[in-house]
């Protein structure tokens, strides 16, 4: 693993739900909503985090930030904040910091949530809710939180006089820059992206991904995107990981998985994804069933009961997550061997 | 053979704030056993286009203004706007000639009723059945989609199904009349892309074995150039292009087609930078007097801001609102 740029390296993380029944609210059952999830992203990069709901990737994303606790694991990020005196970063394991050394990585690390009607107080005026995380950090007081405040809204395109309104004056699209104009208030270099585009009209879209894209280049950011959308993921991501049950699936580079995915569960999301082409002919691979409940995943492979591959070792044993060479990682017992179908690209 | 006509169909809302035009003059035609695609963001009109023809508007503050609906059965034509919505004629129609399935399943679904009651509610109304044998159909439809164990489904609750499960029993309700047309309102947004090429699978399948016309509504292009004959793409409450679906996609004319398809990223090619078209849709009390695309057009020119462009034919076969083809 490439260890001289990592931003993020998260590892063996883990989040169990407790279910709780009776009177006594016993424990009877654990929800695996992050079952051993590991994955890093190189500073200045992109990793595209995708799966269908309830695979765990939005947990996996607030767990990262400790916005939810984790059960077990590191997540281990390169801190500027919490460097010792003279070095310039250190390497922190957030799982791990008192709520002290919280509150400072939260400078360094920070989210942008899917709705951007129910993120923002309705209550608050634009300028109170980008200026907060200002105000809390006590990073700007005063005329220089205003200023600081309009060159943010400036930033993602909106207007200085802006300030003064309330989220209700927005369409989608302007809240959802208002919520990244809140993201970037500290300065942040993480910024974890929870289906940033998913809620917005389709012409929207486009704008919010771009504004995205030029920030990442003009402040160094490094997004974790988390999206159910393949299409979106394959456009802005550098590397990608695919989530089911809790679990990576796969992760590598966004072409290499695209043109040779190694995990029959990519092979089938990928060609399951409608594609704007009338004269696109893929063979569609229909997964039988739903997704399996997280609280009893099925023995083996958890992917087994729909995989089409699936042979008699996949109902035992659980295959492990292994790099195939090149940084490309699978949790497959045939990764090497199988023959999957790749998404062809015109241009 | 023409199933259903629309003509100048104006359905407007009239709201304390002002008057919604919510579709503003729309014409279109659905041949039989065809798929038309209708394609549109938020507020464009398409799902207050498909409530019209089911009579399903809420009147006041809705009202139809205008238009004709024009519904061939037996050789036989009805103008459906004539009718009481909530008439005898207009509720022998719903559910039964023409069906619907909505977005949301979980919504449209009862929850207090199994899906067994709910199937055999419009078996038992429209086809003069007895509840034994309703219920066997009900049985009979949820194995046709797919539904397994259709048995024990039949006696469940909603609730007890999952997303893409329920959507299937919302499909076996729709077609337990054998409808001869089928609106489906954002039938697969709701659900995860495996499970939406589940159910986009079936309902290519029923399609053939029932020979029902389709009018499903997207905003999804992806979804609609798998499914859709023909394709119109609505903007503010106006069709702004239609044709064949591999002429809208390959040959589009409006720019605003043009638009959609150069912001949306696509798995089939790879984009370096999305073009989003610039600016919102406009408010809907505040429509632009001309086209109401100008604001937002990179080809706007003086006549846009003060003359709506008429749909004509730009090529063959293929008709879009703008005056650069005037």
């Amino acid at each position: 693993m490439p260890s001289d740029n990592i931003l993020l390296d998260v590892k063996g993380l883990v989040k169990y739900f407790p279910v709780r029944k009776g009177i006594f609210r016993r424990t009877v059952a654990h929800v695996k909503a992050v079952d051993n999830v590991d994955m890093f992203i190189p500073e200045g990069e992109t990793l595209g985090l995708v799966g269908e709901s309830g695979c765990g990737k939005t947990t996996a994303g607030r767990t990262i930030l400790r916005l939810i606790e984790p059960t077990a694991g590191d997540i281990l990020f390169r801190s500027k904040k919490l460097a010792p005196p003279g070095e310039e970063a250190a390497e922190i394991d957030v799982a791990k910091v008192s709520r002290k050394e919280l509150k400072a990585l939260r400078r360094e690390m920070q989210i942008i949530f899917q709705d951007p009607y129910s993120s923002l107080n309705p209550r608050m005026t634009v300028g109170a809710i980008v200026g907060e995380p200002l105000l809390v950090h006590g990073m700007a007081k005063g005329a220089e939180r205003e200023d600081r405040v309009k060159a943010l809204l400036a930033a993602v395109g909106l207007k200085p006089d802006h300030m003064k309104r309330y989220p209700h004056e927005f369409s989608g699209g302007q809240r959802q820059r208002i919520g990244v104009a809140r993201a970037l208030a500290l300065d942040p270099q993480l910024i974890i992206c929870d289906e940033p585009v998913s809620a917005l009209d389709v012409s929207i879209q486009a704008q919010v991904i771009n504004l995205l894209e030029d920030l990442q280049g003009e402040f160094g950011l490094t997004y974790l995107f988390i999206a159910h959308d393949l299409s979106v993921v394959r456009h802005i991501s550098t590397r990608v990981a695919v989530m089911y049950l809790g679990k990576i699936a796969e992760l590598a580079q966004t072409e290499e998985l695209f043109t040779h995915p190694k995990h029959p569960y990519t092979e089938a999301l990928m060609s399951a994804v409608p594609v704007p082409d009338p004269s696109w002919a893929v063979e569609r691979i229909l997964l039988e069933g739903d997704v399996p409940s997280p609280v009893a995943p099925p023995p083996g492979c958890y992917f087994h009961p729909r995989c089409r591959y699936a042979k008699d070792i996949c109902k035992t044993e659980e295959p492990e997550y292994r790099n195939l060479g090149g940084l490309h990682f699978a949790t497959c017992h045939f990764a090497d061997t199988l023959d999957l179908q790749p998404i062809k690209s015109e241009a | 053979m023409p199933l259903i006509e629309v003509r100048g169909l104006k359905t407007y809302f009239y709201t304390e704030d002002g008057v919604v035009r919510a579709v503003d003059g729309v014409d279109y035609v659905i041949e039989q056993e065809k798929t038309l695609g209708v394609v549109g963001e938020s507020g464009c009109g398409k799902s207050v286009t498909a409530l019209s023809i089911m009579g399903l508007v809420q009147i006041p503050p809705g009202k139809i203004e205008a238009g004709e609906i024009l519904f061939y059965r037996d050789g036989k034509v009805m103008d459906l706007t004539k009718f009481d919505p909530k008439g005898r004629e207009m509720r022998s129609i719903r559910g039964n000639e023409i069906a619907m399935i909505f977005q949301e399943p979980m919504t449209s679904l009862n929850p207090v009723y199994t899906i067994g009651n709910q199937i055999m509610e419009a078996i038992i109304l429209h086809q003069k059945l007895n509840k034994a044998k309703a219920k066997q159909k009900a049985i009979d439809m949820l194995r046709e989609v797919g539904i397994p164990l259709p048995e024990q489904r039949v006696n469940e609750y909603p609730h007890q199904l999952s997303g893409g499960m329920r959507q299937r029993a919302m499909i076996a309700m729709a077609l337990s009349c054998n409808p001869s047309l089928l609106i489906a309102d954002e039938p697969t947004t709701a659900l995860d892309v495996t499970i939406q090429a589940q159910v986009l699978e079936l309902m290519n399948e029923l399609r053939r074995e029932f020979h029902a016309a389709i009018q499903f509504i997207t905003h999804d292009l992806g979804v609609i150039a798998g499914m859709a004959d023909d394709v119109v793409v609505m903007y503010l409450g106006r069709i702004v292009e239609g044709s064949t679906v591999g002429e809208v996609f390959h040959n589009p004319k409006h720019p605003y087609t043009q638009g959609l398809m150069n912001s949306i990223p696509s798995l089939a090619s790879r984009k370096d930078r999305l073009e989003p078209i610039k600016g919102v849709v406009p408010d809907p009390f505040e429509v632009p007097p001309g086209c109401g695309f100008e604001p937002r057009c990179p080809h706007a020119m003086e006549i846009c801001k003060t003359r709506m462009p008429d749909l004509k034919e730009v090529a063959p076969g293929h008709i879009a609102a703008c005056w650069l083809y005037e």
